[in-house]
């Protein structure tokens, strides 16, 4: 048994930078929407899948990216639109639905990438790894640091500073009223579960680049996500950064130190949390 | 009917549906116990699967159902017998019989566990920590390599000499089978059931009547780890194998389709959900390999048209011709 070290450390701190930017649009959907997307990891893997055929294709990692986040937005609308507006108001079908939803898409996936792995590829400037503090860390794995961060601070102005975030606000607390006021809260949820979508893309495409993507991944990064908003709270921003550090962080000692039972050491403190306080962290009755 | 519950609307227990309700059952029974007949040979065990994984889906049931509590983890509670049952038979080499036994405990143990940590949650919070609950026993069985076998799972010799041959053994596991079921019809029928349908239909109203609510959710739950416990026994002694694949999420996804597609809250139509979902399992495979896709399809178009279930809808049909 070996000890952590900064390395270690800043690997958990960068695998929660992304756990935040995939947990962020899980969190939204369901915080405004009550819809919990069991989709939303499938959604991650096709947002990889893209990512990787349109930057090793065009050789442009930002267009990989940027087509990922559109695709499994316009994903996000038919899954919306298409689908879960006949179980409106039906928590427990819309679940169950999103969850068909996950085996029908990773299925497709298999069909239209097979079971290879796959790993997104890098721009020239972001390989290879700086050296600070005597520690050689690779580049990509700070860039997700810093993408992660300012997900954090835009969502956090989008829903703090702008009328679609009041809206979302709004809309989280008491949907009826703000339908009431002249709102068409149809058109806010929409938008806001393609911007929760898109950021499974953001993630998919941006995970796939250093956690390689593989048919199982969806699964792995729902559960991980699933952790994320179930420490941090439903619909909290704060709670799904809190909880992502925490699991991000969780997930490494469990690695280094108890190789066997890394599940354990990650969904066990999840468990105690969740049986002191139902909501989370930062939840708060609906 | 509440909106958190699936449950089809439930008839007040009346008698004169009672006589026609044994009629059925009696079918039901004459239908199992003739089906190795009218079988070619190899679908005998898939018969034999059906009558578990009923098991496993009226196990799936009892929280659905009769608690409104709808758990996505008993995959992992059934694997968790089915692993300690191969695991003693072939690694420690000790009797199967021992091994069922063991399993059974041991999954009414994991059963328990769950139940403290879920009790307090309902609707879909309960969904989603019984299915991390039920992750991390698939994290565990995956990585333990050295006492599980990792991926590659444990094989076992299981199954006794005498009970090689699948009629032999089909008759036997239904007539464990149907002690099982006769169990969990007098435990959802006794008066801690019909408790158990008071807290789904209103928790608070109960908890005012004097009832001790969490208490009666947690032998609920702990009763339903039994059962599903059962069924991974004779699951282990079914297959001679386990892997991961046995407690991973697929699995409790499957119990409760299962469960759905009979009827949430009819305990009897898990065997029609079962017969349904694994029917189509082996039809389909004979034409595509896409399984998945089928499974998800399944779950969409029942979620959107028919959320009741076969069962249920019969009910519906029945009580409107009426």
């Amino acid at each position: 048994m070996s000890g952590l070290n900064a390395f270690q450390i800043l690997n958990g701190i960068t695998f929660a930078a992304l756990l935040f930017i995939v947990a962020s649009g899980f969190t939204l959907i369901f915080g405004l929407l009550r819809i919990v997307n069991l989709a939303h990891g499938a959604l991650y893997l096709f947002g990889g899948y893209i990512g990787y055929t349109v930057a090793s294709t065009s050789g442009n990692f930002a267009l990989g990216t940027l087509a990922a986040m559109v695709v499994v937005a316009l994903l996000g609308i038919v899954l919306d639109q298409g689908l879960l507006r006949f179980v409106r108001g039906y928590e427990l079908r819309q679940v169950l639905l999103t969850l068909g939803v996950a085996f029908i898409l990773n299925d497709l996936a298999l069909v239209i990438w097979g079971g290879d792995t796959f790993t997104v590829p890098t721009p020239e400037f972001l390989r290879g790894a700086v050296q600070f503090a005597g520690l050689f860390y690779p580049k990509y794995r700070l860039f997700v640091l810093v993408l992660g961060i300012l997900v954090f601070i835009l969502l956090w102005l989008l829903v703090n500073k702008t009328r679609l975030g009041a809206l979302i606000r709004a809309g989280v607390d008491d949907a009826e009223t703000v339908q009431a006021m002249g709102i068409n809260i149809r058109r806010v949820f929409l938008a806001t579960f393609m911007l929760g979508a898109a950021l499974a893309g953001l993630g998919g495409a941006v995970g796939g680049a250093f956690l390689t993507l593989y048919p199982s991944a969806d699964a792995e990064i729902l559960v991980f996500s699933l952790a994320v908003v179930i420490i941090g709270g439903r619909g909290s921003l704060v709670g799904a950064a809190v909880g992502a550090l925490m699991v991000g962080l969780l997930n490494t000692v469990g690695q280094v130190m108890f190789p066997e039972l890394a599940y354990f050491v990650i969904f066990g403190p999840m468990a105690l949390i969740l049986a002191f306080r139902p909501l989370g962290l930062f939840g708060r009755t609906a | 009917m509440s909106d958190r519950s699936l449950a089809a609307a439930e008839p007040a227990t009346a008698p004169r549906g009672s006589g026609m309700r044994l009629a059925i059952i009696a079918a039901g029974a004459l239908f199992f116990a003739v089906l190795p007949h009218l079988l070619p040979t190899y679908q005998i065990s898939v018969a034999t699967e059906v009558l578990i994984f009923a098991v496993l889906a009226m196990s799936i049931d009892i929280l659905a159902g009769y608690t409104g509590r709808t758990p996505l983890g008993h995959g992992a509670i059934f694997g968790v017998s089915t692993y300690v049952v191969v695991y003693w038979t072939t690694v420690m080499g000790g009797s199967p019989w021992a091994g069922m036994l063991l399993g059974v405990v041991a999954a009414t143990i994991v059963g328990a566990i769950f139940a403290l940590l879920a009790i307090r949650t309902s609707g879909v919070y309960f969904l989603l920590l019984t299915l991390a609950l039920g992750m991390i026993v698939w994290g565990v069985c995956l990585r333990w390599t050295s006492v599980t076998g990792g991926e590659n799972g444990l094989r076992g010799s299981v199954r006794p000499e005498w009970l090689s041959d699948h009629l032999t053994f089909y008759y036997v596991v239904l007539v464990a089978v149907a002690v099982i079921t006769l169990v969990m019809w007098r435990f959802v029928n006794s008066p801690f059931g019909l408790t158990l349908r008071g807290i789904r239909d209103s928790e608070s109203r109960m908890r005012s009547l004097g009832y001790n609510v969490p208490m009666h959710l947690f032998i609920a739950f702990t009763a339903s780890g039994f059962f599903a416990g059962i069924a991974g026994a004779i699951y282990a002694m079914f297959n001679d194998f386990v892997s991961p694949s046995t407690v991973a999420l697929a699995q409790s996804v499957e119990g409760l389709l299962m469960a759905i597609t009979g009827g949430i809250g009819t305990l009897f139509g898990a065997f029609i959900g079962a017969a349904a979902i694994i029917g189509l399992e082996n039809l389909v495979s004979l034409y595509t390999e896409r399984w998945q896709t089928v499974l998800g399809l399944m779950f969409v178009v029942i979620m959107i048209f028919a959320p009741e279930g076969i069962v249920g809808r019969a009910r519906m049909l029945f009580r409107r011709g009426r």
